[in-house]
């Protein structure tokens, strides 16, 4: 017998549950200007997190995703993006969004079923919020294409979900970023969780990331509770992307502390023990101890910094509850380009004031 | 300028096209060095090249997702998908995505790209090459579906669909592919989409269709002539939105309208139009719409597709029982 191929799955983590250093660190480590700014972002995505359930509670947006425990994994994401590169996110990437131009306002509006919350131009390439799991990969290739094609030195960065990853789109998408050699770096989102259905049984695969080497691009898996670790491999796998080098697949392992959504509840499925067992695993504690350890954080900044957090958050709020109220033709006039003629009665009952009348009788 | 049939002319459209516009680009399987299954983008690999000419893995679905992404950067991606019998996994991308990125977004990304692929029975292929559910399309806010029955329309009109900044599902007849020879000219000069087209004017009664299942609607037309019935033959040609001025404006004429498809009944275009009339031209009819239409079976294989295709004699036979009523 000859061996056909054989593979290995690298995992990497700098820093255990504990904060303590395990092996080398990269030079990040020491760039205190870095780690303040993704700790920055872990905890204003924490807090936001925290505010928009309780706008969820008291009726002010509709359902809500947290990302809950997963906050390294945005904010290492975000942090290792170029302003020039584009993200193409799924619904989970709170704290990703908040390192681009998503304003806490915008994702309010959006949660709040306002489709403004996706407009603001300064977004530029940046895609929307995706709600059909995994739809948006395939997309990220035909966007990393574009950038390729104009010899721009963008990449593409997509996020998803473990869940995501047992569809078919996702396969589809590798596969096409490896035969094309596109610049696109996919991120999974592992938080062991798909609503109620455990990793478990999402695959047989031992990892999500080997799932890469039948596209015939590299796959890692990374601690992603490790804010470190996320930047560190993250941003070398844009720069890889970026000098010509393909794609690569990124599992992120952590895990969901949060309900699935401000729609689900969570105790129906898993046990409170394995819960608590996680929170000893989560993020933002493991950064701030190492930060601690290493003299580049006290408590005193922490607490100066979750003030600032909330009066951002809280003046965002303000913003997003004072917003003027979408205007019902709306509907219409983002559809095409321009308004089909057919369209134009149903737009004139809209503006007429009709409509809202009737569905306001039930 | 020399004769051509339908699919040279989607070729041309497509040439023509790839000249003038440096963010196009043309994606879908077996298109380049084999030119497509049936030969529309013949051609187009040798003079634009592996960049622009992309023949793709073996999967509908991303083929489209891709084409998504790639408008949404303002490129301008031509996919083909094989037959409509292969499209169903491109509807995620099309219902999902490619009809709403512009609504989503509030304008902010946009998805200026064509879904090519043939429809329609008669070409005596396997199961599911025969399929003509332009309907599905066709009920999805945000998208244009176009079906042209000629050559000269399928270049006007696929240079439009290509330029529309909006997606555009742009359904190619493949019976009639080669059924016809027209002169094209070159001239790139679109046609509009939003409107339909009357190919015969008459007085006595309007005859409704689009695609391959013109050819049997101008025969019946033309034997109407003979028995003293002047028929008008309007091209729906756009499927969405459809131009319901130009068909009102008919039927006020004649009083009398007969509907030809080639796709099953239930839900289809054909429902939309006769409803459409029934709300905004009632009071001009002299007799009830009739449809000439596919059964709502499954698309037989070939063995029987002549029962299922509308055929000129069902067309006449609907056009007297129309005409019966005073
Ligand atoms: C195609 C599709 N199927 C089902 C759903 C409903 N749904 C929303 S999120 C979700 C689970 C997703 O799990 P995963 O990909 O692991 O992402 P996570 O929610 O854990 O971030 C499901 C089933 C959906 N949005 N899209
Ligand atoms: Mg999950």
């Amino acid at each position: 017998m000859n061996q056909a191929i054989t593979f290995n799955i690298e995992s990497h983590r700098f820093l255990g549950p504990d904060g303590q250093p395990e092996g080398n660190l990269p030079p990040l480590a020491e760039d205190r200007d870095a780690l303040h700014a993704l700790y920055r972002n872990m905890v204003l995505t924490r807090l936001y997190d925290e505010r928009a359930i309780a706008l969820q509670r008291t009726g002010q947006i509709g359902t809500f995703a947290s990302s809950l425990g997963q906050e390294a994994i945005g904010a290492g994401v975000g942090h290792a993006m170029r302003p020039e590169d584009i993200i193409i996110p799924s619904f989970r990437e709170n704290g990703a969004l908040l390192f681009r131009h998503f304003r806490i306002r915008d994702l309010l509006l959006y949660w709040g079923g306002d489709e403004r919350g996706m407009a603001n131009p300064e977004l530029g390439d940046d895609f929307p919020i995706c709600v059909p799991i995994s739809t948006h990969t395939t997309q990220a290739a035909g966007v990393a294409f574009a950038v390729k094609y104009r010899k721009q030195p963008r990449v593409v960065v997509c996020l998803l979900g473990d869940g995501g990853t047992s569809k078919g789109d996702f396969y589809e998408a590798i596969n096409l970023a490896g035969m094309w050699h596109l610049p696109l770096v996919f991120v999974i989102n592992n938080n062991q969780w798909a609503i109620s259905v455990p990793r478990a049984i999402q695959t047989r695969s031992e990892t999500l990331a080997q799932k890469a080497i039948a596209a015939g691009i590299p796959g890692l898996q990374i601690d992603g509770n490790d804010a470190l670790a996320v930047r560190h491999f993250v941003a070398e796998a844009i720069e890889t992307a970026r000098n010509g080098g393909g794609p690569t697949v990124i599992e992120a392992l952590s895990y969901r502390l949060c309900h699935h959504t401000t729609a689900d509840d969570a105790t129906r499925y898993r046990s409170d023990e394995e819960l608590q067992a996680h929170w000893k695993l989560e993020p933002v504690a493991r950064l701030k101890r190492f930060m601690m350890n290493a003299d580049m954080w006290s408590e005193s900044q922490e607490d100066e910094l979750i003030r600032a957090c909330k009066e951002e958050i809280e003046q965002e709020v303000r913003h997003y509850l004072d917003s003027e109220p979408p205007k019902p033709t709306s509907m219409f006039d983002s559809l095409y380009a321009e308004l089909p003629g057919e369209l134009r009665d149903q737009r004139r009952l809209v503006e007429s004031g009709v409509a809202g009348k009737e569905s306001n009788n039930d | 300028m020399t004769d051509i049939t339908l699919v040279e002319a989607v070729n041309l459209a497509l040439m023509h096209e790839m000249a003038r516009d440096p963010d196009m680009v043309v994606l879908g399987q077996d298109i380049g060095i084999n030119g497509g299954v049936f030969r529309a983008t013949v051609g187009l690999l040798e003079k634009y090249g592996e960049e622009r000419v992309l023949d793709t893995p073996l999967a509908e679905n991303m083929i489209v997702g891709a084409a998504v992404g790639m408008a949404a950067q303002g490129l301008h991606p031509v996919a083909e998908i094989q037959f409509m019998g292969f499209i169903y996994p491109t509807i995620d991308q099309m219902v999902s995505h490619a009809s709403r990125l512009r609504n989503r977004t509030r304008g902010r990304i946009t998805c200026p790209m064509v879904l090519r692929a043939p429809y329609g029975g008669g070409i005596h292929a396997p199961e599911h090459h025969s399929e003509s559910t332009e309907a599905m399309f066709a009920h999805i806010p945000g998208l244009r579906v176009v079906i042209p029955s000629s050559p000269t329309r399928a270049y006007g009109l696929l240079l439009a669909a290509i330029r529309n900044p909006d997606p555009v599902v742009f359904l190619e007849p493949k019976r009639v592919y080669r059924l016809m020879k027209q002169a094209v000219e070159d001239n790139g000069e679109a046609l509009p989409l939003d409107t339909c087209f009357v190919l015969r004017p008459g007085s006595d009664i309007t005859l409704v269709s689009w695609g391959a299942m013109l050819h049997e609607t101008l025969q019946a037309a033309e034997q109407l002539a003979d028995e003293g019935i002047d028929a008008e033959v309007i091209d729906l040609a756009t499927i969405k939105p459809i131009d319901m001025q130009t068909i009102l404006e008919s039927v006020g004429r004649t009083g009398r309208c007969v509907i030809v498809q080639e796709a099953a009944r239930t839900c289809s275009v054909s429902a939309e139009i006769a409803a459409r009339l029934a709300e905004e031209g009632l009071m001009s009819l002299f007799a009830p719409i009739r449809r000439v239409t596919g059964f709502d079976t499954v698309m037989p294989m070939f063995r029987l597709e002549g029962h299922y295709m509308p055929s000129t004699e069902r067309i006449l036979s609907a056009v007297r029982q129309t005409m019966e009523f005073a």
